[in-house]
């Protein structure tokens, strides 16, 4: 089934007695070429393009809990690719290419909206970071824009720009930047992904791998075993737990990010507005809900919620630079399990066991990521060789000097 | 969260900073005279690798808004709960470390 507006209209007319679950629940084969454990945004783009374009058949994604339950359907929904270090800047325009096409490659209404993204800059060092970063960004073939501060006055007069300790200088723009319903990607993706014989197999909890003389022949699930020739973990906060069960420990710490939605106000923020002089980013929903955040609470956890001190330093930033915000209501907030890499740079590759995979490391920036990391990931399954894009992403760069460390924090990942 | 300090009581969190787990105190020695020849695999495991686990979990405390003690905070990351705290000085003692006085 298609959807389109003629088929819309179609239904409205006719009580919309048309429209059908758009995946199929199958039961578990004994037997698949390519299993995926998580069925989140990564693994399910995984899958897709493992069967649209690398004319892979049998393949399943096995889900712990139901698809979409994890961090792609908690997320503050931000597309772009301002990224600066050549390891990251291809693959992350790479994937906002994708986003551009997104909706019309899977028939799938996402609502992919190209809002801009802006960071603001509060002094002269932070301004010429921000050139060299545009420049970095246009040499991979992105966009970016420098706004001056009459530039940003004129965009966003509501701004606290005569701050005294962090004045608004200035802004580096990303307009193809954006947001996008997130939840509707997981979806979007199932759909395709089962449409061309993907069995999605949700309620499927990996509890063990078959590995034998270093080689991975299948996964142990709470619906029996099932076997095959690959098996590809994408299973974000939760890699540690995952990858121990096939013993290796990784160059990652699991750790919360908090996100914040406000009542419904009427339009006001034009794109997606970051602080420069702290961790702040905010953008408003298609409902008027301002959705925000910022830093992670910065102790290991796998509990899905955070504390009070964080989402008080949140609300700070968010006055520093919007003072108006103080006056709407917050709705809600949540908490997201980050693996959170040494380095703040995610990885895509083999392990050092034949026939098993990893992507994991997104830190809090995997959202953007999604079909990138599908593609890429389904490039290192079909063809065994990273794709071009990703070859950075690799699980030994630490030991190699090849860390891809886009803050300069070093190994500290709470930093990051 | 509440941190019970061993010297100061029961503080807030928000006084402290957090680095990671405990296994940080343990860095491998450097002997220029007896270099191991995965001494470099050693380093990388220690700085890079972390054993992240889903559960008790050991990790090191600062208390940068307080006394500047190192703690080692025994900590559930499922649930968040606190169940014992000690000053790093005596597990690294412990662990028959001697905060770097030899050679």
């Amino acid at each position: 089934m298609r959807y389109s507006g003629f088929k819309v209209i179609k239904e409205a007319l006719s009580g919309h007695k048309g429209w059908k679950p758009v995946w199929r629940e199958p039961e578990p084969k004994k037997h698949y070429d390519i299993i995926i454990v998580g069925g989140g945004g990564h693994g399910l783009a995984t899958a897709y393009y493992l069967a649209k374009e690398f004319g892979e058949k049998n393949i399943a994604v096995l889900e712990k809990g139901w698809i979409g339950s994890g961090n792609i359907g908690r997320n503050t929904t931000i597309i772009r690719s301002n990224y600066m270090l050549p390891g990251n800047e291809p693959f992350y325009e790479q994937s906002l290419k994708l986003w551009e096409n997104l909706e019309q490659d899977f028939n799938y209404n996402a609502m992919v909206s190209q809002r801009s993204i802006l960071n603001l800059f509060h002094n002269d060092p932070q301004r010429d970071a921000f050139v060299r970063r545009g420049n970095a960004m246009m040499l991979a073939g992105a966009d970016a824009v420098l706004l001056d501060e009459q530039g940003i006055r004129d965009l966003c007069p509501y701004l606290d720009y005569d701050n005294a300790r962090f004045p608004i200088k200035g802004g580096l723009m990303q307009p193809r930047g954006g947001t996008v319903r997130h939840d509707a990607v997981a979806w979007g993706y199932a759909r395709g992904a089962d449409q061309r014989g993907v069995d999605i197999i949700q309620n499927c909890e990996v509890t063990g791998f078959d590995i034998n003389d270093g080689i991975c022949s299948g996964v142990e699930t709470s619906k029996g075993k099932i076997s095959a020739n690959k098996v590809a973990v994408c299973v974000a906060g939760s890699s540690g737990r995952v990858m121990s069960m096939a013993g290796m420990r990784l160059p990652i710490e699991s750790h919360v990010l908090q996100a914040f939605v406000t009542e419904g106000l009427k339009p006001v923020l034009p794109g997606v507005i970051t602080f420069g002089a702290g961790h702040f980013y905010c953008s408003q929903s298609d409902k008027g809900g301002l959705v925000f955040g910022g830093d992670i609470d910065g102790y290991n956890t796998y509990a899905q919620r955070g504390n009070l001190p964080v989402v008080e330093d949140v609300c700070e930033g968010g006055m520093a630079i919007m003072p108006m915000i103080g006056r709407s209501r917050l709705l809600r907030s949540w908490g997201g399990i980050m693996d959170m890499s040494m380095d703040g740079s995610p990885f895509i590759d083999k392990t050092h066991i034949d026939g098993l995979y990893f992507n994991g490391g997104w830190c809090y920036g995997g959202f953007k990521a999604t079909p990138a990391s599908g593609w890429c990931y389904a490039h290192l399954l079909a063809k065994d060789e990273p794709h071009p894009n990703a070859s950075a992403y690799r699980l030994d760069r630490f030991l190699k000097g090849g860390m891809i460390d886009e803050k300069g924090m070093g190994a500290q990942p709470n930093l990051h | 969260m509440i941190i019970n300090h061993p010297l100061l009581g029961p503080r807030d969190a928000a006084e402290f900073t957090y680095l990671g787990d405990a296994n940080l105190i343990n860095r491998p020695e450097y002997d220029p005279q007896n270099r191991p020849d995965d001494l470099i695999q050693q380093f990388h495991d220690y700085l890079y690798i972390r054993e992240n686990p889903a559960g008790e979990h050991r990790e090191l405390w600062f208390h940068e808004q307080g006394d500047r003690s190192w703690l080692v905070v025994t900590r559930n990351t499922l649930t968040h709960e606190i169940t014992k705290v000690e000053l790093a000085r005596d597990v690294a003692r412990q662990q028959g470390r001697d905060g770097g006085t030899k050679s």
